[in-house]
């Protein structure tokens, strides 16, 4: 037993939990021999992952990086700013992934087919939803700064 | 660790350090996530199984899934809102979950560069099972969200892969979760959730002990572990506002976003989506005029064939039938209306069939769905109808005028609209 530890890593009893768990994974993955576009469905599979780990959350990071230095510069403010430009952009940010096709129009026909409606309205809807997050976002900030400008700092 | 250790460097430093600095990220943190996805993904698994059990022996995309098949039993007709039920949950709840997937993600993601890559077999298997759960989670959100949306830029069968990658995804997390709960348990016991609740962003420190996942060098926080859960859950909150409209009448001008957030505006009666427009499906208008369409009944001792007045007419043979029963799609959005029809199974017996076993309903639509299959039991329900009316108007063209299918508790395209003819079966 102790030379298995040693050899693998861990007990026998994570091994069997994994080979199981390869096992019904692998079974799903061998229906798809015989379909044409089980090759697409692979690279999709693979490139979600890729994408998410390694442009997407980069990308999320650097801009988080830009809005925390640059609102770092504002330090001086009785009221930080950084979480007011934040959150505004994570809910932009996060309907943009979420509801992107409607955003950029991509499957038009097949949305049209199917509910009788073109995709014109989206990106408008999308724009002045993000306006009325940074606006509220803003408007918070006011009421907190006067506030702090009433009752603190004094 | 003392307070000036945590200490930022001056200004925000973009140049140097380690890459991953956030002060709240740590095993609490991401056990926390972990547990309220423990709860939610596998009601979405569970859904999404129900709802392809609905589809119906036989009829169920993709067909060929080997072992991998759930429970073959006839999905319950009452309650009528069941399906609505199941299929609203998976796609509202699948939704509502993706800020908090994304948030578990990107607290474990030090994790992934961590150094050594490989320390022993049994860690490279178990990062081998991390990249099938994290690319089958993903997947299953980025097919189903393109789905709901009529974006099929994947070009493979939306179905299939996302059936599959289910099983795939099953697998993985029930793996993960095994190996997993003995840490997680210990990282929920080193902070009480209630303290942290209490704990503003000024005595926000970052976890004890060290691990993959707490910096070795913290930036300065600028938001408390009560204010991050917030965050993902104010995203969670935002997502269930945009898309709950989709299933709730009242609600529904807030899915602006999407598809199922605009309704059309008439005929009368008629104000509720469309999937598959008379158009799309290429209905000839002059096939469903009621002055030539004729129902063809068949499956009795010889075809029996009626007009739409007979239909409309009345009688101890064919009484008009009203019930209130949702139209509900796989796709997450329903409506519930008040129709008005003919029974099927009184359809039944003036064909002659007196105690059908199943029912086969075809539509002028040449599409994959322009055929249904119905079981015994929802032929004989007595609110499963040909229906005739919505809300005591006719139903347009769009919505299936001359007559539709309407049953309780039915996925929406076996709803069958345009409806030629029905064969009931007895074998």
């Amino acid at each position: 037993m102790m030379r298995f530890r040693r050899l693998y890593g861990a007990g026998p009893g994570h091994l069997l939990v994994l080979l199981a768990g390869f096992a019904v994974a692998g079974y799903a993955a061998q229906l798809l021999l015989d379909d044409p576009s089980a090759l697409r469905i692979l690279v999709w599979f693979v490139a979600v992952a890729v994408v998410h780990d390694l442009v997407l959350f980069p990308l999320y990071s650097a801009a988080d990086r830009v809005v925390t230095t640059v609102s770092g510069r504002v330090r001086r403010a009785r009221v930080p700013v950084v979480n007011h430009v934040r959150l505004p952009l994570m809910g932009a940010g996060l309907t943009l992934l979420v509801f992107l096709p409607g955003i950029i129009r991509q499957g038009e026909e097949t949305h049209l087919a199917a509910t009788g409606f073109d995709q014109q309205p989206y990106l408008g809807s999308w724009l002045l939803l993000v306006a009325v997050l940074a606006g509220v976002s803003a408007l918070l900030y006011l009421l907190r700064w006067a506030h702090a400008a009433a009752t603190g700092s004094r | 660790m003392t307070e000036t250790d945590t200490a930022p460097p001056v200004g925000g430093d973009l140049r140097a350090g380690p890459r991953f600095r956030s002060p709240i990220r740590g095993p609490w943190l991401t056990a926390v996530l972990g547990v309220v996805l423990l709860v939610g993904l596998p009601v979405v698994a569970v859904t999404g199984l129900l709802d392809y059990v609905a589809y119906g022996a036989g009829q169920q995309i993709p067909a060929e899934v080997g072992l991998l098949r759930p429970p073959d039993f006839v999905f319950p007709l009452d309650p009528p809102w069941l399906f609505r039920l199941t299929q609203g949950v998976h796609v509202g709840l699948g939704l509502v979950l993706i800020p908090v997937v994304l948030a578990k993600l990107w607290s474990v993601l030090p994790a992934l560069f961590a150094s050594p890559p490989v320390r022993s077999a049994a860690h490279l298997l178990e990062r081998l099972s991390l990249l099938l759960l994290v690319g089958s989670i993903l997947f299953e959100i980025v097919t189903g969200v393109l789905n709901i949306q009529y974006d099929y830029v994947f070009g493979f069968s939306f179905y299939t892969a996302h059936y599959l990658g289910a099983w795939v995804f099953m697998a993985a997390f029930a793996v993960h979760v095994v190996l997993k709960l003995p840490s997680a348990a210990r990282a929920l016991r080193s902070r009480s959730l209630r303290t942290e609740l209490r704990t503003p962003l000024s005595r926000t420190r970052p976890e004890e002990g060290g691990g993959d996942l707490v910096a070795d060098r913290p930036a300065a926080p600028t938001v408390s572990r009560r204010g991050a859960l917030a965050v993902v859950g104010g995203g969670s909150l935002l997502i269930g506002a945009l898309t709950v409209g989709q299933t709730v009448e009242p609600l529904r001008p807030l899915a602006f976003l999407l598809p199922r957030g605009r309704v059309p505006d008439g005929p009368p009666g008629n104000d509720f989506p469309v999937n598959r427009t008379a158009a799309a499906a290429g209905i000839d208008p002059s096939a469903v005029d009621p002055g030539g369409w004729r129902l063809e009944l068949t499956g009795g001792p010889a075809p029996v064939l009626l007009d739409r007045a007979r239909l409309l007419a009345g009688g101890p043979e064919l009484p008009l039938h009203t019930a209130t029963l949702p139209l509900a799609c796989v796709e997450g959005w329903s409506a519930v209306r008040t129709w008005t029809g003919v029974r099927l199974r009184d359809l039944a017996a003036v064909a002659g069939v007196a105690a059908p076993t199943a029912a086969i309903v075809t539509s002028f639509d040449p599409g994959g769905f322009g055929r249904a299959a119905l079981p015994g039991a929802r032929v004989l329900h007595p609110d499963s109808m040909l229906a005739l009316h919505v809300e005591g108007h006719d139903l347009s063209l769009d919505h299936g005028f001359p007559a539709r299918i309407i049953t309780p508790s039915t996925p929406g395209v076996q709803c069958t609209k345009w409806v030629r003819a029905i064969d009931f079966r007895t074998t």
